[in-house]
């Protein structure tokens, strides 16, 4: 019995939904950074079930790119961050404000 | 085939060629360079325009007619670049290039001192290219260019002192004015184009020959009619002749270049030129006649009461120009064409004649400070002496023969009448006493402009005030030659040669004509006019004795007022109080123009066009759009707020919002 790839998708969704709502709800940078992780990763599981289902290996192929480049992501990412807090102190995003007209 | 550059075309263009050499690279000549350059392309042009007067006379052809390619062409319409030389043209191609030539001479010393130097030299040549592009073109609408042209000229030469303010004003003034006059030439124009399909003079002179005498007012009426308004703003005739006064303004070789001698005599070119149409229109050829009549009676009038010499030349001129028109006003185009030559002539002489007088003295024109300057400058005074002979009708002098002329033709032409004779002898008495006023107040009696204030009008040549003292001999060979030709340029009318030399250009037109039978008509009249001439002798000759006799009576009476009793004058206008201010203010025509036209067309731009359509519809519009713009980038700019989770926020809207339509889309 194989599990139905409804459930994979709700499942992907679910985890899309909780990164969009913390990238939404927290301040933290690293709490966003977090979210982002999640909803990558919710879309990758989404790809994993299409390829899984579809008996190819694209789906494959684009989650070890997403994983590629979410690693460098971090990456720069966390050096983004660190310098962030070196200059202003504080890693609330809502302070880090430059951007603002 | 002769040789290309043997043909009349050269005529025109020798000036341009002199203009814009000095006009792109005179900063760089010295002065001797660019008068030489000035000089030596307008005598060029003089020496042709002979080679071709001798060529166009021994061939015994009416005209030549020389076309260098198409300039414009609209369906059957077309005009050329082309070159009409007959008989007419040729007078005026002689006036223009020799007159012009000599002035040039007399500005190499008159201009020695003022700044621009080259600019002068150029804009005078350039004058002498449009000039001569007016006399010389075979259609209407190079006339026109040649008339723009010398428009054009004439306000950068009135304007050549831009420094001073009325001296830019005036030039403004005469180009405005023009323009009034050009509105109605245009009009004209397109009426040619309309009814005749063309603008070449043959064509249309050959067209409008059989055409009817129109006995109402008919196309030829108002084709006639809107020429002369043309003419009236070229020629400076009533009721816009107020810009020739102001335009004394340039320096005086212009005065006497331009508006004396040649352009102010393109109105009467033009209505002569079309003769073909005015003989045909004898609404128009009346009004002419009334407006010539009209001008010369009262710009004489005016010219009796200035004090400033060269307004008493500009006013003679208006009113010379009016005899010119009453010429041609009664059909009797070659008188109108004679008076113009020999015109050209002495008013040339007079004004230079008075460049020389200001320039001796140091800048000033007022009569009333000068006296007694035979004794300094003896040339200068005969000179103008004998021209002032000329234009008052002294036999033998060249005006005694034109003005008689004009006059005689004025009282006998089957367009004349007896009102226009009397009036034409009255301003005959009367150019006489102004004439002579202004010789004895300058010339003769002392000298009362020991104690100079400075401020002459002149500017350069406040500089160097002294005692009065004569001209280099560069101005006065003009003034001797111009002399000689006001003495003797009046013999070529003696029996009545002149006026057979412009038979070929003159389309005779009678009354009664009846398109069918032109060429009977013409005989017929021709050998009526040679059967009255012979009963008319007593009454022509006792005509020429009373405009003789008024001759007399305007010296006589100047020299009673002005050298024997000179107290009297003041006293006469003491006496006569009211009138005399009217006429020194010249009618206060120059305040009524302003009060009823100018000064509401300056309200009504102001209010009307400037504020209200200009500052309220053309700007308010635009602003509105700004402020519109303004408005809304106020509102959406709330939407950068910097907060990166506000623009996630935005994002995730989107992307719902892009879910939320596909699913109901798929699902629908």
């Amino acid at each position: 019995m194989t599990v139905p790839i409804s459930y994979y998708l709700l499942l992907s969704a679910f985890l899309f939904a909780c990164g969009v709502t913390g990238f939404l709800i927290k301040r933290n940078i690293i709490t966003l950074f977090m979210s982002i992780e999640l909803m990558l990763n919710g879309v990758n599981l989404s790809f994993i079930a299409f390829a899984t289902r579809l008996g190819t290996l694209d789906g494959h192929i684009f989650v070890f790119f997403v994983m590629v480049v979410a690693a460098a992501e971090a990456a720069v990412g966390l050096a983004i961050i660190i310098s962030v807090y070196r200059t202003r102190e504080t890693l609330n995003v809502d302070r880090v404000n430059l951007l603002k007209l | 085939m002769k040789l290309f550059f043997w043909q009349p075309w050269l005529i025109p263009i020798l000036p341009l060629v002199g203009a814009l050499l000095n006009g792109l690279f005179g900063k760089r000549f010295t002065k001797p360079v660019v008068a030489t350059i000035a000089l030596l392309f307008t005598g060029a042009s003089f020496l042709f325009a002979c080679v071709h007067a001798y060529t166009l006379t021994s061939s015994g052809a009416a005209a030549l007619e020389t076309s260098y390619g198409t300039w414009i062409r609209a369906g059957n319409f077309s005009v050329d670049f082309g070159i009409y030389l007959d008989h007419l043209s040729l007078i005026m191609m002689l006036v223009v290039t020799g007159v012009g030539f000599l002035i040039h001479v007399y500005a190499v010393a008159y201009m020695e001192h003022e700044g621009g130097y080259y600019r002068f030299f150029t804009y005078l040549n350039f004058f002498m290219f449009f000039m001569l592009t007016l006399v010389l073109a075979n259609n209407y609408l190079l006339m026109f260019v040649g008339w723009e042209g010398v428009g054009l000229a004439s306000y950068l030469l009135i304007g050549f002192f831009f420094l001073k303010d009325s001296a830019a004003n005036a030039g403004k003034k005469a180009f405005i004015t023009n323009r009034v006059g050009d509105f109605g030439f245009l009009i004209a124009l397109f009426l040619l184009i309309q009814h005749f399909g063309t603008l070449r003079y043959a064509a249309v002179f050959s067209i409008a020959s059989h055409f009817p005498v129109e006995t109402g007012a008919g196309v030829l009426t108002a084709i006639g009619l809107l020429m002369l308004v043309g003419a009236c703003g070229k020629s400076a005739q009533i009721p816009l002749y107020v810009w020739l006064p102001d335009a004394m303004e340039g320096p005086t070789p212009v005065s006497a270049l331009i508006h004396a001698a040649t352009m102010v005599t393109a109105g009467v070119y033009m209505v002569c030129r079309s003769n073909a149409i005015f003989s045909r229109a004898p609404i128009a050829l009346l009004a002419v006649a009334i407006i010539g009549t009209l001008t010369c009676f009262f710009a004489a009038t005016i010219g009796i009461t200035q004090t400033d010499i060269k307004r008493v030349l500009a006013y003679s001129t208006v009113s010379q120009l009016g005899y010119m028109f009453m010429a041609a006003g009664v059909a009797a185009y070659s008188a109108s064409v004679f008076h113009l030559m020999t015109h050209a002539f002495f008013k040339a002489l007079l004004f230079l004649g008075a460049g020389a007088v200001i320039h001796g003295i140091g800048g000033e024109q007022d009569m009333r400070k000068m006296g007694g300057l035979r004794k300094y400058m003896p040339w200068t005074c005969w000179t103008m002496v004998i021209a002032t002979l000329a234009i008052s009708g002294f036999p033998p002098f060249a005006g005694f023969f034109s003005k008689d002329e004009i006059l005689w033709q004025a009282f006998s032409s089957s367009h004349g009448s007896k009102i226009f004779w009397f009036v034409g002898i009255l301003t005959a008495f009367m150019t006489s006493f102004y004439m002579f006023r202004l010789v004895f107040l300058t010339f003769f009696g002392e000298y009362r402009g020991a104690e100079p204030e400075g401020h002459g009008a002149q500017s350069a040549h406040d500089d160097h005030r002294h005692t009065p003292h004569e001209s280099p001999w560069l101005m006065l060979a003009p003034l001797v030659l111009l002399g000689v030709l006001s003495v003797i340029g009046g013999w070529v009318g003696i029996g009545n040669r002149f006026e057979h030399f412009l038979d070929p250009v003159i389309q005779k037109v009678s009354v009664e004509q009846d398109a069918a039978h032109v060429g009977e008509t013409v005989t017929t009249l021709v050998s009526e006019g040679e059967g009255a001439a012979g009963e008319n002798k007593g009454l022509e000759n006792l005509l020429m004795g009373i405009s003789v006799f008024v001759a007399f009576a305007g010296l006589g009476l100047a020299w009673f007022l002005y050298v024997k009793d000179p107290a009297l004058p003041a006293k006469i206008a003491e006496a006569t109080g009211g009138l005399y201010r009217l006429v020194l203010n010249k009618y206060w025509i120059d305040e009524l123009y302003s009060a009823v036209i100018i000064g509401p067309l300056v309200a009504f731009s102001r209010v009307v066009l400037w504020q209200t359509v200009d500052q309220k519809v053309i700007d308010g519009s635009i602003n509105e759009v700004a402020v519109a713009a303004r408005d809304v980038s106020q509102v959406v700019r709330q939407q950068q707020s910097g907060l990166v989770r506000s623009y996630a926020g935005w994002v995730a809207a989107g992307a719902a919002a892009v879910v939320a339509y596909m699913v109901w889309m798929g699902t629908r």
